[in-house]
């Protein structure tokens, strides 16, 4: 694949880190791997772990665009791939004598009236693009078959129009959350790797790295305090993105450090769940580390 | 293909064995690896040039594997594995692999048959014919018998009361009922006579026939699927004359469609899925006994529904659907938890039943304690000690 400047893992490494995405040796060494080896790479992890950040990073470092599939329930092929632009065709079709009609019909289905979805641009635009398909897992089984297809060939028949085929793949990232498993001829497509809450150390540096006005000290607190919480028995445990919005937010209230008073008044920052709230509101102290 | 330095040297062996043998490791202890994933991993190896451990896990890590349950399994095996290569040596040749360059087109079409292909494809072959012809189970498959005079009586008869034989009889009997889910709506449409949506698309495509006017007119209605459904089977030692039935209800269960899931508890909880999807019966009960540690050992029902919930509640598709709790509520735990971690079931789910053989007898009140606090968050409750009452919730769950 053109335009993959990277050596080696450590090289790769780097150059993330410049970007600010501070990837471990395993989610680097996955990444280099899946450009490589030319196969889409499957990320799963914890919400707030930042899967999504993965492919946005790497479309900057690749000098490539990003195009983003976003997955939902009821997702098909007309909304991920293309559709015909039927109001204006309609009024096309309408403005026609109805001597031309014969003639204009195929004007119809020309690329004027065709309206590009994300895996259709995606398909045309090759390596000049790095395609995230985001949540795969909230869409439904057919999609899932559907993508499959697409993922193998990297070619489309669109009848009116031909076959578009990619000369060169995209580089392909999806991502899940696992609300539900993906189908086993998916995931043996693609390389998986799952993304686990960063180690302490890290993710002083992710927060240092993502909010440069959150002070050394504030970010180490927030970290050593997210990591207490994620052992405490949530329902939901608070991911890389709540560790940062909740520095952000103890920054703005001009915070250097935790404080049991101050992790109260901003605890809907990092801890979304109303049980989860009420159970960490009675170990503040401790979650703090201000019990010693 | 480039000419390969001939390096092979290390006592007759080439790089690949090693590799390929990794693979096998993997599906030796119940990982899913085909060749496809090995030869991803030969070639994942060779793109990375390296040949340390950090290297050659990772490799393995992000082909060999496709779930976050696997990883365990994996990094034991790959202790293991790695421990028992000659370091360097054998590894060194790795990086002779042939494999399309990092960077090339070939690697991004792939499969171009190459030698890699072909001898992986060869080594994997020699094992895989040993795998799959594993003895088959001493045969009773043939032994189950139409059941036709003694039907009626042993319908009703408590699955407490049967003989052997009976019990037999009455597995089969289980196994041949039919569950139908409730459907539900789905957000994606589909093309309908008569339909709430425009569809525009085969409207202009009729337009077209009557010169741009759009008299016959298209629509779409929203779809339906089965929602999911969830059996939580209790296998504590007060359910034991049940539980063996249930077993069978959930294999039957497993046929009502492709989002069943099935789990078991006694003290801690074991995902059983996966084990009930295989074809022979008698076998995945087999395996579910071995699998289980805590079969027929004491009661933790809150926990365990709250490990269900915490780690399941993605991933097993508890929205929306019909959740079958099977158990006698004898809770040993706190009974505070279970009543709570029901009303977090009842918060995801469509429906929840729970089935208790205890209330097939008469006198039965719901006064345990674990079934008292369970109660307020049960749409349905029923009695599942004999067939009839198992044919009576097949039905049920459709509400």
């Amino acid at each position: 694949m053109s335009g993959f400047p990277f050596g080696s893992v450590d090289e790769l490494e780097r150059a993330l880190g410049e970007h600010r995405y501070l990837a471990d040796r395993g989610l680097a060494t996955a990444i280099y791997l899946s450009i490589s080896l030319g196969k889409p790479l499957l990320l799963e992890g914890e919400a707030g772990v930042g899967k999504t950040e993965v492919a946005k990073t790497l479309s900057e470092l690749l000098g490539r665009e990003l195009i983003r599939l976003q997955c939902y329930e009821g997702i098909d092929a007309s909304q991920a791939l293309y559709e015909w632009n039927y109001s204006r065709q309609l009024i096309a079709v309408r403005a026609m004598d109805a001597a031309d009609a014969a003639t204009h019909v195929e004007d119809l289905f020309g690329e004027d009236f065709l309206v590009e979805r994300p895996l259709l641009a995606a398909i045309r635009a090759g390596d000049r693009a790095v395609l995230l398909v985001d949540e795969l897992d909230r869409a439904d089984d057919e999609f899932e078959a559907f993508l499959l297809e697409i993922l193998s060939e990297f070619a489309v028949t669109v009848p009116e129009i031909g076959r578009v085929a990619a000369e060169t793949p995209p580089a392909v990232v999806v991502t899940s959350n696992r609300t539900r498993e993906l189908h086993d001829a998916l995931k043996r497509r693609c390389l998986y790797h799952w993304i686990d809450h960063p180690q302490l150390d890290r993710e002083v540096a992710i927060v240092r790295a993502r909010a440069p006005h959150v002070s050394e000290s504030l970010a180490r607190d927030v970290a050593e305090a997210v990591a207490r919480l994620r052992e405490l028995d949530l329902a939901k445990l608070p991911g890389v993105a709540e560790t940062i919005d909740w520095a952000n937010a103890l920054a703005f209230l001009g915070a250097d450090g935790l404080t049991e008073e101050l992790a109260t008044e901003t605890l809907g920052a990092v801890v979304k769940d109303h049980e989860d709230q009420q159970l960490v509101a009675t170990r503040l102290a401790e979650v703090v580390g201000e019990d010693a | 293909m480039r000419e390969r330095p001939d390096r092979d040297g290390v006592a007759g062996r080439g790089p690949l064995p090693p590799l390929i043998a990794f693979g096998r490791d993997l599906r030796a202890r119940g990982l899913i690896v085909g060749t496809g994933r090995i030869l991803t991993f030969v070639r994942a190896v060779a793109a990375l040039g390296l040949a340390d451990r950090d290297s050659l896990y990772w490799a393995g890590r992000t082909t060999m594997i496709g779930r976050r349950d696997d990883l365990e399994t994996f990094d034991e095996a790959f202790e293991e594995w790695y421990r028992s290569l000659r370091p360097i040596d054998e590894l060194g040749v790795a990086l002779n692999l042939p494999t399309a360059e990092p960077g090339s087109d070939e690697a991004v079409f792939g499969p171009e048959p190459d030698d890699l292909e072909v001898q992986v494809g060869q080594a994997a072959a020699e094992w895989h014919g040993a795998d799959e012809d594993e003895e088959p189970e001493p045969g009773e498959e043939s032994s189950i018998r139409i059941v036709a005079s003694g039907a009626e009586v042993l319908r009703t008869k408590s699955f407490g009361d049967l003989t052997d034989e009976e019990r037999e009889r009455i597995a089969a009997l289980i196994r041949s009922l039919r569950l139908r889910v409730p459907l539900e709506r789905t957000r994606r449409t589909r093309r309908a006579p008569k339909g709430d949506r425009f569809d525009l698309r085969r409207t202009l495509r009729r337009s077209l026939r009557t010169q741009g006017e759009p008299f016959d007119r298209a629509w779409r209605a929203r779809s339906a699927r089965r929602r999911p459904l969830v059996l939580i089977l209790d296998i504590s030692g007060s359910m034991a004359p049940y539980s063996r039935a249930l077993m069978q209800f959930a294999y039957a269960a497993m046929a009502a469609g492709r989002r069943v899931e099935t789990f078991v508890f006694g003290t801690r909880l074991t995902r059983v899925t996966r084990t009930l999807r295989t074809k022979d019966p008698d076998r995945a009960l087999h395996e579910i006994g071995r699998q289980v540690e805590d079969w027929e050992g004491g009661t933790r029902i809150g926990e365990s529904l709250k490990t269900l919930l915490d780690g399941w509640s993605q991933r097993a598709a508890m929205r929306g659907a019909v959740v079958v709790f099977c158990s006698d509520g004898l809770e040993r735990g706190d009974p505070e938890l279970l009543r709570g971690q029901m009303a977090r079931l009842r918060r995801l789910a469509h429906r929840v039943i729970w089935v208790n053989p205890l209330k097939g007898s008469p006198r039965y009140e719901p006064l345990a304690r674990g079934m008292a606090a369970a109660l307020p968050s049960v749409d349905v409750f029923l009695s599942g000690h004999n067939l009839e009452s198992l044919e009576h919730l097949a039905g049920t769950l459709g509400g």
